[in-house]
């Protein structure tokens, strides 16, 4: 049995889990309201079309239908004040053409809404979609990053090109020029990071429910942004800020999927407004590929310089970035996100990286775990693979040559980038991780089944990754133009009965924040972990914050969490001293007691103090009742988690299919507040990440067709297809905040990609493979085995 | 149509058109929303339930078709355990829920139920199941979360298999 309670360091069991193992909580769909009207999107079958007529009359005649409204009418009612948000235009001449919920006149991508049907019951409301006719005048979709780029063909017929921005980060284009002038070794690479459907188990869903004597709304949403959501929707709708609460209930699964803003979500709100009822929309699965946005979606090249040793002298990358239709509400910089880690875990004197972003007739994408991250850690983890082949040293060793700091502990590290790397420590990790793996008896495995052609080959493949999270210095995002800050906030309650009650602006969605919050304030206040309660994901509740993504909630909202207890603490200090007629500097705080320095046997447990702050029948001249602070945490650096992952894969020789068989992760993510949290996030990202690299990709035909929406062809893997993963851990702790904690929730993701297919070209070596796209599918493996192309 | 069922023990009937999938009789009718809807294909078992103790996606037959069936869904599960006296631990569950929250096996909770449902039917035909059983055993129960390593080791854990 596990600990049901404890402090920072505890393996605890969640505090969430009880409702979600009975049925008892509530997601969206689950949450119903009198009177409720719900949504049937109309949908454009084609990837780029104009609207040329649209027939609602059937739709209107049939049972249970309220009303049916299209695009135009729509934009004649003037339920909105501006288009769909993008709050990251990454340069100032980006192209941003507006994105309305509706389509008015054209529509850019299969799945678009051209129609909203408004009926008393869901399957009304999806009959009443099929009776809407629309007429379509088809125009040629761009359907490719590579059509976008290279053919005439427009994604927006009104603009002259499809290229949305260019954006680079060069910071000494001399040094970088003199480091490719006749590089001993010279690698050049292209990959590409195919599109991926994020999939989150809950599909997405929203219900807006209007109080219409007091002109208030409140919306239910699948979503991991209330706070960023109300903001967005006063601004697109014109409705008063203060009149809106948006409500994220129990949410399954986000993954970046959940953190837009969303046609869907503008919709019910203002219809809900307009009409006076409560409207509601869950997406089905299939519906999800043209609804929700997808992830990825970038033509990588990356050229390493290096001299005769291996040791890197430059690297420069370049992406094209499919950005799909529109942006959305970070879509351009997602590229950005990554643009920083093309240089990896290593000391790279000369660094240049550029990106060209291009709308495609094609779903828009955004953030999808990593966001940008994951991307970056393949290009560079694969290229250095290549890297270690011709300098003919393995990849354990390329890897030390180039360490940061030789492999040695540092801190505050200025890349080439000119970002400041919190700390690292980087040798012992990868150390511990070949251990673990058991690295030379994989080795000699291998070559013994290359000798006698054992019919399975074995690869073994390591990437060694760094990321950026604790999104962000708010700063630093100005500096990026990003269009919000990177705070979070925090309040931290005594109640009168020494009960604590704890608001959150970060917002789980599977995290298990109830939990790890709990923790940290017993650990800090000295109470126990089931004393507390956490307040979260409804703005009414909780009235700022920035939520969750970018492995953040911890590394910003945790720590923000932490310093309000020490201001509590603070407070409580001087109520303990006034009682006992002591001064405040002669009080020791010890598992939640004060007492005057040298006599334990007098205490007072903050606890105790709860009361007499709530009477404040006797409190010190001047302090103002109760126990209760606030914070807005905005922290002076992100954080920089690093691991090490090695992945073993067979490879069938006859069928060509790849299959995973064993899988190590050691990674540091700074000091853990709940280990077996942290553990349940590594397993979960390294699978999504293992995916990409064998079985996901979302298949677009020439046309911009979606082939493969549903569950039935878009491969997310089963537990079929994954073995036991062996995990540990390093422990370096961050200086950019006072817990010393980085982040854990999109590491496994960011390691695993190039992991596992170093793997696959590992074992296909002997064949001469150098390189082969993701996913590397069955057919993909045994034409390479064949001598064909990959 | 009028269709009648016992639903977690009790006696339920209602008039429902006849299209109705079970899982929105179950979710919308009787309002047991703890069965969740993951997709339209009949792929992911988040819906999965027991009909006459065997596990069925309930997204893949209308509710007409459970005339006269007894079906558990993930609220009824605590109580069939105790009446069998099989429920264990501080919250008196199912043992397959103690061995869930044990083992960590759920994050996000949504295709909790229906795999907890999918485990413990899959353990009523093959009581001592390897590793691999377990897999493919709950092979159409998709998760996105756990990577599944958690959730395989609460299946074994409740055999005495764990690792």
């Amino acid at each position: 049995m596990k600990e049901t309670s404890g402090g920072i360091g505890t393996a605890m069991l969640r505090k969430e889990d009880p409702k979600l193992l009975t049925g008892e909580n509530k997601f969206v769909d689950d949450i119903h309201v009198n009177g409720e009207l719900w949504m049937g999107m109309v949908r454009c079958t084609s990837a780029h079309a104009k609207i040329v007529s649209i027939d609602t009359s059937g739709a209107e005649a049939m049972p249970g239908v309220h009303s049916v409204y299209t695009g135009k009418q729509l934009a004649d009612m003037e339920l909105w004040a501006a288009p769909l948000p993008c709050a990251w235009p990454v340069t100032e001449d980006m192209l941003n053409p507006p994105h309305w919920p509706v389509a008015v006149d054209t529509a850019r991508h299969v799945g678009e809404i051209v129609a909203v049907v408004l009926a008393d019951s869901r399957y009304q409301a999806a009959d009443a979609v099929e009776h809407v006719v629309v007429e379509y005048d088809y125009q040629k979709a761009v359907a490719s990053i590579a059509a976008a780029r290279d053919s005439d063909d427009k994604a927006h017929l009104e603009l002259d090109t499809n290229k949305a921005f260019h954006w680079e980060l060069i910071p000494d284009p001399d040094a970088l020029a003199a480091a490719f002038e006749n590089p001993a070794h010279h690698v050049i690479a292209d990959f590409t990071q195919q599109r991926l459907i994020p999939a989150a188990m809950e599909p997405r869903g929203v219900l807006a429910v209007p109080s219409p004597m007091g002109g208030e709304i409140t919306l239910y949403s699948a979503t991991q942004v209330p706070h960023i959501l109300k903001v967005m929707i006063a601004a697109t709708t014109g409705l008063p800020e203060q009149k809106l609460r948006i409500i994220a209930p129990s949410v399954g699964g986000g993954f970046g999927a959940k953190l837009n803003v969303n046609p869907d979500e503008i919709l019910a709100v203002t219809l809900a407004n307009r009409l006076g009822r409560a409207v509601r929309w869950t997406e089905t699965r299939t519906e999800a590929a043209g609804s929700t946005h997808q992830g990825r979606g970038q033509l990588q090249h990356i050229e390493i310089a290096a001299d005769e040793n291996g040791k890197i002298q430059g690297v420069r990358a370049h992406l094209d970035a499919d950005m799909g239709a529109y942006m959305m509400l970070i879509t351009p910089g997602v590229p950005l996100l990554g643009s920083f880690l093309y240089t990896g875990v290593y000391d790279v004197p000369a660094f240049g990286f550029s990106c060209d972003g291009y709308f495609t007739n094609l779903t828009p994408t955004d953030a999808y775990r990593g966001a940008g991250r994951p991307e970056a850690s393949y290009a560079i983890e694969r290229a250095i693979d290549i890297l270690a082949g011709k300098v003919g040293i393995g990849p354990d060793e390329i890897r030390r040559r180039n360490y940061i700091n030789g492999g040695e502990l540092f801190e505050d590290h200025e890349a080439a980038s000119t970002l400041i790397f919190d700390s690292g420590h980087y040798a012992p990790n990868l150390d511990k991780a070949l251990e673990i793996a058991k690295y030379e008896e994989l080795k000699a495995e291998q070559a013994r089944r290359r000798e006698s052609g054992a019919g399975k080959q074995l690869g073994i493949g390591m990437c060694t990754y760094v990321e950026i999270c604790g999104l962000a210095p708010s700063r630093a995002l100005g500096g990026l133009n990003y269009g919000a800050g990177g705070w979070e906030h925090a309040t931290v309650r005594m109640l009168p009965t020494g009960k604590v009650e704890v608001v959150s602006g970060s917002t789980p969605h599977g995290q298990g924040h109830e939990t790890a919050w709990s923790q940290i304030i017993a650990t800090k206040m000295g109470v126990s972990s089931d004393d507390v309660t956490v307040l979260h994901s409804d703005t009414a509740l909780s009235p700022l914050g920035l939520d969750t993504y970018g492995s953040r909630s911890l590394a910003v909202g945790g720590v923000a969490i932490s310093m309000a207890a020490e201001k509590v603490i603070e407070k409580a200090k001087l109520i303990a001293a006034h009682q006992f007629e002591a001064s405040p500097d002669d009080l020791e705080f010890v598992d939640g007691s004060f007492s005057v320095k040298g006599t334990p046997a007098k205490s007072v447990h903050i606890q105790e103090l709860g009361f007499a702050a709530f009477t404040a029948h006797d409190l010190p001249d001047g302090m103002e009742p109760n126990l209760q602070e606030q914070v807005s945490f905005d922290p002076p650096n992100f954080a920089f988690p690093f691991g090490t992952h090695v992945a073993v894969v067979e490879i069938d020789e006859v069928t060509g299919g790849v299959e995973l068989i064993d899988y190590i992760a050691v990674d540091d993510c700074g000091v853990q507040v709940n280990p077996m949290i942290v553990e349940g996030q590594l397993h979960g990202g390294i699978v999504q990440g293992a995916a990409q690299a064998l079985w996901e990709i979302a298949i677009y035909d020439d046309d911009g067709n979606p082939t493969n929406p549903s569950f039935m062809d878009y491969l997310v893997p089963s537990a079929a297809e994954v073995p036991f993963m062996k995990t540990d851990y390093t422990v370096t702790p961050s200086t950019s905040n006072p817990l010393g904690v980085k982040g854990a929730g999109e590491a496994g993701t960011i390691g695993s990609a190039a992991a596992v297919m170093n793997a696959v070209v590992d074992a296909l070596s002997p064949y001469g493979v150098e390189d082969m796209d993701m996913p590397a599918t069955p057919r993909r493996v045994w034409k390479a085995m064949q001598g064909g192309a990959s | 149509m009028e269709v009648s069922m016992t639903v977690n023990g009790s006696a339920r009937s209602a008039d429902v058109e006849p299209r109705t999938l079970l899982v929105h009789h179950l979710r919308e009718e009787l309002e047991l929303t703890g069965t969740n809807v993951g997709c339209d294909t009949s792929s992911c078992g988040a819906c999965t339930v027991h009909i006459d103790g065997r596990s069925v996606k309930s997204c893949t037959m209308l509710a007409v078709q459970a005339e006269g069936a007894a079906i558990t869904t993930i609220e009824g599960l605590a109580d069939t355990a105790r009446a069998n006296g099989s429920s264990t631990g501080e919250m008196d569950w199912h043992p397959m829920q103690e061995a869930f929250q044990q083992c960590h096996a759920l994050q996000c909770g949504y295709c909790t139920p229906g795999m907890v449902m999918a485990a413990t039917s899959l353990l009523g035909e093959k009581p001592n199941p390897t590793e691999t059983e377990v897999r493919e055993g709950l092979e159409g129960n998709l998760c996105r979360c756990t990577g599944y390593h958690n959730i395989v080791k609460a299946v074994l854990s409740t055999t005495g298999g764990a690792s």
